[in-house]
């Protein structure tokens, strides 16, 4: 695991980018740029890290960085990859290039995830990070294939007879995984040094890794900015949000949570469920509840550890 | 003497594509386009191209993998036809937003429904729009020709756009022709390894594809409008030196027995072979009608286009491809509006046909004629927009 002292100073994701105060997203993207090994071209999807860190003529970014669009980062990751290969083989370029993908919920899960699967089907050697802040945040709070069930979004609103969300989050690990990459893991930014090794990781292994990380929200989950690192300490801690990783189809569980926090905990700090807690939604609060435990004993079992 | 082989449409821009030294080719398979990328995977597989192959899972990553890959410096191809081009739309508009030198070849082809896999150009001409150089060859020998200069137009530093090179589907893309090739070392010296302006090298870090507001986004249009303009000097050029090297003579149009001609046919592609053929029998019954055959369509060849029509009185514009409820196609729409610009006034009806690869015939391209010699003499057109063949 990585120490304190061993994150080089220099920020290659810089301040004066227009991200909301407290977004961990942002906090993603500094600690993804200390985990760099050498010659890097980060490829980010259309979202909320896009479009706040790159306002023209602006730029927080000291590596290469790319933007085309939402759907196809992973397309272009392997566009960009090819080409290195091919060029270095040809004599016309001397150095290896990290290329790094970033995409958020709604760039994975729903509209990329066909990109995404051809990308690690194909092999290429990228790491792919998913910044799941479980809604399109940017456009203004819609619910995606990663919003959890109960969620309040703006087209999963807390109505008087669908309290949020009726369906519940795709297991984007078990779909990478099962295209036999060499990497897979969850991560929160609560746990820094997890996550900066695991990118690390990712990017070491020759051929697709991708990272799943927790991307707390303070505008769309609506909880108080200076919580942020606190949500993504109580969703590892409730067992919302498993850390584990994936090595060559091997589940290995980072972090064990013997006595977990209560789910409540979790979920009442966040805006988006405040409606569960009316009486009438007392089963939402249930399934959710379910979910997490069914989740959790999955994960477990699969990295072979007792609950 | 030159080496001749009899290739397709298909094979003769694959071949083209292989003695340009491609770097990442990315493609798709769709009718009638497969054979493009079929013949591409062979010389890869065989070791006989020195490029990565990215077989991707849609013709939306294909041209996203391109963009990546022209960022990154390298020579970059694909192919696609039809439903494949429409699923690159939005991809389209980005390539030359970003100012990616690729070089797509296109067998044009109907657009779905119903689902139709024969030629027409509903394809490119639905992303006409879109900063492509659009160069349509009516034959295998032009789109071997026409792929080769179009590395050069695509990556001279005054341009630094997209460009693609179409092919009726399955009249061109399937049909095999004697085509005359250039050595490999030729090519070479025509078109040396690409030299990128900028790339995305991480040891020059560089933001590319940032958030344009309004404050900066219709400058970066006005570059494009800029780059398509100056792209008619390159042409001009690239055309000269290729003329040098092969001893074929390429410009904006081909005008055919424009001299004296009275009445004339415009279209694009492979229907051209036909109208001159046709042309040809007319005149030899002392008939005074001519053809021109636009072979890029983007940038419009205006100039050119005046200079051909010469004298003439009447034109008819052949158009395959539906603007629904316009008031003309779209070739036909593009003449009409570079007379009025030049100040020209001469007499103009359109003509859709082909659609879905319903065959014009020569007695249809003979009956076009004589209507349009009928309007010089007259000046009386009967219908502004003709439907040719089609049980109304």
């Amino acid at each position: 695991m990585v120490r304190l002292q061993d994150l080089p100073v220099e920020e290659l994701f810089t301040s004066g980018h227009r991200l909301c105060a407290g977004c961990g997203a942002g906090t993603i993207m500094r600690m993804t740029m200390k985990a760099l090994r050498g010659p890097t071209v980060v490829v980010n999807a259309t979202g909320c890290v896009e479009v706040a860190s790159t306002i023209y003529p602006y730029t927080s970014w000291k590596v290469s960085w790319v933007h085309v669009a939402f759907e196809n980062a992973a397309a272009v990751a392997s566009g960009i990859e090819a080409a290195y290969k091919v060029l270095r083989h040809k004599g016309l370029w001397d150095k290896h290039v990290d290329v790094i993908a970033i995409a958020g919920d709604g760039g994975t899960f729903d509209i990329g995830i066909q990109a995404l699967s051809g990308a690690l089907e194909r092999g290429h050697d990228f790491l792919y990070i998913c910044y799941d802040n479980e809604a399109y945040m940017n456009t203004g709070i819609q619910r995606s294939g990663a919003t959890p069930h109960g969620a309040a979004t703006t087209t999963s609103p807390a109505g008087r007879k669908i309290p949020g969300k009726p369906e519940f989050k795709k297991d984007l690990i078990g779909i990478c995984a099962a295209h036999g990459i060499e990497y897979a893991a969850t991560a929160s930014p609560a746990y820094w040094n997890d996550y900066i090794t695991k990118v690390r990781k990712g990017l070491e292994v020759n051929g697709p890794a991708v990272i799943h990380v927790f991307a707390p929200c303070p505008t769309g989950m609506r909880f108080d900015p200076s919580k942020s690192i606190e949500i993504a300490r109580l969703a590892v801690q409730t067992r919302y949000w498993p850390v584990y990783e994936v090595e060559r189809g091997k589940y290995r569980l980072n972090i064990k949570v013997p006595q977990p926090k209560p789910l409540l905990d979790f979920l009442k700090m966040q805006g988006r469920f405040a409606h569960l807690f009316q009486p009438d939604f007392q089963r939402e609060l249930e399934a959710l509840q379910r979910w997490v435990d069914e989740n959790w004993k999955r994960i477990v079992e699969l990295c072979g550890e007792k609950i | 003497m030159a080496k001749v082989m009899g290739l397709t449409g298909n094979e003769a821009i694959a071949y083209a594509v292989k003695q340009c030294n491609v770097d990442v080719v990315a493609a798709y398979p769709i009718t009638p386009q497969t054979i493009m990328v079929e013949v591409l995977s062979e010389y890869i597989y065989n070791g006989e191209m020195d490029a990565e192959f990215i077989c991707v899972e849609s013709e939306h990553s294909a041209l996203s993998a391109c963009i990546g890959a022209s960022l990154a410096g390298a020579r970059v191809f694909t192919a696609t036809a039809s439903q494949g081009l429409a699923l690159m739309h939005e991809m389209l508009y980005i390539a030359s937003g970003l100012r990616c030198p690729i070089v797509m070849g296109i067998a044009n082809r109907a657009l779905s429904a119903p689902l139709n896999i024969h030629g027409d150009h509903s394809d490119m001409m639905g992303s006409r729009d879109c900063c492509w150089i659009q160069i349509y060859a009516e034959n295998p020998q032009e789109a071997y020709d026409w792929t080769i200069q179009a590395f050069k137009i695509a990556e001279d530093h005054r341009v630094l756009l997209p460009v693609s090179v179409n092919i009726d589907g399955f009249i061109l893309s399937h049909s095999m022709e004697r085509v005359e090739v250039l050595e490999d070392e030729d090519v070479s010296r025509f078109l040396p390894p690409r030299k990128p302006l900028i790339t995305i090298d991480p040891t020059k870090p560089v933001t590319v594809g940032a958030l344009c507001l309004p404050d900066y986004y219709f400058e970066m249009k006005f570059q494009q409008i800029q780059a398509m303009k100056e792209s008619c000097n390159v042409i001009f050029e690239v055309n000269s030196e290729y003329e040098s090297i092969s001893g074929r003579k390429y410009g904006f149009l081909e005008s055919y027995a424009m001299d004296d001609a009275e009445a004339a046919i415009i279209c694009l592609g492979s229907t051209a072979g036909t109208a001159k053929a046709v042309g040809r029998e007319l005149r030899s019954k002392g008939k005074k009608v001519g053809v021109i055959k636009p072979w890029i369509y983007r940038p419009f060849p205006e100039e050119e286009l005046i200079r051909a029509l010469g004298d003439v009185k009447a034109v008819a514009v052949l158009d395959r491809a539906c603007s629904f409820g316009a008031p003309f196609n779209a070739l036909c729409s593009d003449v009409i509006a570079t007379l009025y610009r030049h100040g020209k006034d001469l007499r103009v009806f359109n003509c859709l046909y082909g659609l879905g690869g319903r065959d014009i015939t020569p007695a249809d391209l003979k009956a076009i004629f004589e209507e349009t010699l009928e309007v010089a003499k007259t000046g009386k057109i009967k219908e502004y927009v003709k439907y040719i063949g089609v049980r109304e």
